[in-house]
């Protein structure tokens, strides 16, 4: 298919792997922020085609992991009342809330559906006057548009059984958020190319400048990947720290002019908890004042809830690339996607989800050291079409 | 759930008074809403996430990316040692162990990692 099959060329990846080969000579730390990276990478066995001096931090760009605990049981909560049809995006319903999750409260009889688009929960509470629905917003800065054009349509069309509950995040906070930390080893960003479709690339220069980071916009194929890495690595090397696009065909600098005005209509900042991280300074989103009618946080009070995360579960510094998944003791035995216990584990983008689906047999077989220049063996070629 | 793929845009229409097109993703085939991106055309492709067009994908810059890609190397090619591509082809061991004067350890910057044959 145009634009997928041409970014996984095999040919080209060996250039670009040339290409960065050739231009280090230090070791250098890069974050990929997103998830969805994150499983290109692990999927295709990037990092371990990349020199052994270029290290890739897996970074806290799941949406579905960071969603606060809190939000979580909340959802569960509400999407027990049964005069409640809950929608979602399929990637919640195993993440684990306090004891359960939505997949649990589908069979014990709440009307939890899935949908694939926010727009069809807009014509399930269109063709259901008479029940609540709720869809669950949560997302980066990708979803938000979409988001919002649900609550903007709901309001314009005057549907009053709809309502959202909203756990938005965004990426450039949390991007401080982790270079201000201590521990912090990261030296570059590979920034997630969709979130700059939307919101250009006026948030970065700053953050870059500031910190000393080259920021590189980055697609999600395996090639948009290596190219991602080359730029950063490139300019390590040089000793620079500026933002770079390497995402042009998806990635304008000013973004999406229609979609950002609309989430400054509908949403507005505010400081939002990420799971296993903590409170971040204006990281999220929540909807704004105008919007409050359809805020499913207004119109079900939900009080008494008491979070209770499982103390084996290290998601948190796996989120923040202090640990890769493997080196949790509840890989794969504790921790399976079948009984998670962290939500690393059960969302698509999950670096720890990304490990046990492509890494696991690799990892129980073969000492973690050695698996680095052995089992990669023309991964491109091998790989499913995403 | 944040992944965001291309697809090609069908045909337009309208519905409840929102711009909205058929999208086909590789043989799948999707309602998208094209409220973001009010003149993409019939044809062309977006990325596009849970329902909604978010940008236009730009096919000049597409390309040009991959001659970039395809371009990289080309003076290694040019001016780099041929025993050693020649060796990297094939798959074969270089420099010759028999070869007085021929460096021992094999020049890293042009052969791939699982390629390099240790003795
Ligand atoms: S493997 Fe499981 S328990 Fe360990 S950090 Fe990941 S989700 Fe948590």
């Amino acid at each position: 298919m145009k634009y997928i099959e041409e970014f996984q060329d095999p040919d080209l990846a060996r250039r670009l792997l040339d290409d960065i080969h050739a231009t280090v000579t230090r070791p250098w730390a890069l974050m990929e922020v997103c998830g969805g990276q994150t499983h290109t990478i692990i999927r295709h066995g990037i990092d371990q085609l990349l020199p052994e001096q270029v290290e890739l931090i897996h970074g806290p760009g799941c949406p579905v992991c960071v969603t606060p605990l809190e939000v979580i049981d909340k959802a569960l909560e509400i999407a027990s009342r049964p005069d409640v049809v809950f929608c979602s995006f399929g990637d919640m319903l195993r993440v684990p809330g306090t004891g359960r999750d939505l997949f649990q409260v589908r069979s014990e009889g709440g009307d939890v559906r899935v949908v694939y688009s926010p727009l069809d929960a807009l014509r399930i509470a269109q063709e259901n006057p008479k029940r609540q629905v709720v869809f669950f917003g949560i997302g980066f800065e990708t979803t938000a548009p979409p988001n919002a054009m649900t609550v903007h349509q709901a309001k314009k069309l005057g549907i009053p059984n709809f309502s959202m509950l909203v756990s938005h995040v965004r990426v450039p906070p949390a991007i401080e958020a982790i270079m201000r930390s201590p521990s912090c080893r990261v030296q570059g960003f590979l920034a997630a190319g969709h979130v700059c479709s939307v919101m250009g690339v006026r948030e970065y220069p700053e953050l870059a400048a500031r910190h000393r980071v080259p920021i590189v916009v980055t697609g999600f194929e395996p090639l948009d990947i290596l190219e991602g890495v080359r730029r950063a690595v490139r300019q390590l090397e040089r000793g620079e720290h500026t933002v770079d696009n390497a995402y042009a065909r998806a990635v304008r600098p000013e973004g999406n002019p229609a979609a950002l005005a609309m989430l400054e209509d509908v949403f507005e900042v505010t400081d939002r908890a990420w799971r296993g991280i903590g409170v971040i300074p204006d990281s999220g989103w929540r909807l704004s004042a105008r919007y409050r009618d359809f805020d499913a946080e207004h119109r079900f009070s939900v009080s008494g809830i008491n979070t209770r995360e499982p103390a084996e579960c290290r998601s948190g510094e796996v989120l923040q690339g202090l640990l890769k998944p493997h080196e949790c003791e509840a890989f794969g035995t504790l921790c399976t996607p079948r009984s998670p216990l962290g939500a690393t584990m059960v969302s698509s983008e999950g670096a720890c989800a990304a490990y046990y689906l492509y890494r696991r047999l690799e990892l129980g077989t073969v000492p973690a050291a050695k698996t680095a220049k052995t089992a990669a063996s023309a991964p491109l070629e091998a790989s499913p079409v995403v | 759930m944040c992944l965001a793929v291309p697809g090609r845009v069908l045909d337009i229409g309208e519905k409840d008074g929102t711009r909205m097109a058929t999208v086909d993703f590789g043989g799948v085939q999707k309602e998208v809403c094209l409220e973001y991106l009010p003149d993409l055309q019939v044809g062309e492709y977006a990325i596009v996430h849970v329902g909604f067009a978010l940008q236009r994908l730009d096919e000049e810059s597409a390309k040009q990316t991959l001659e970039l890609f395809a371009q990289l190397g080309m003076l290694q090619e040019e001016f780099g040692d041929p025993w050693e591509q020649a060796a990297a082809v094939g798959g074969d061991p270089w420099p010759f162990t028999d070869d007085p004067d021929s460096d021992p350890a094999p020049a890293p910057a042009l052969a791939a990692p699982q390629e390099e044959v240790q003795p």
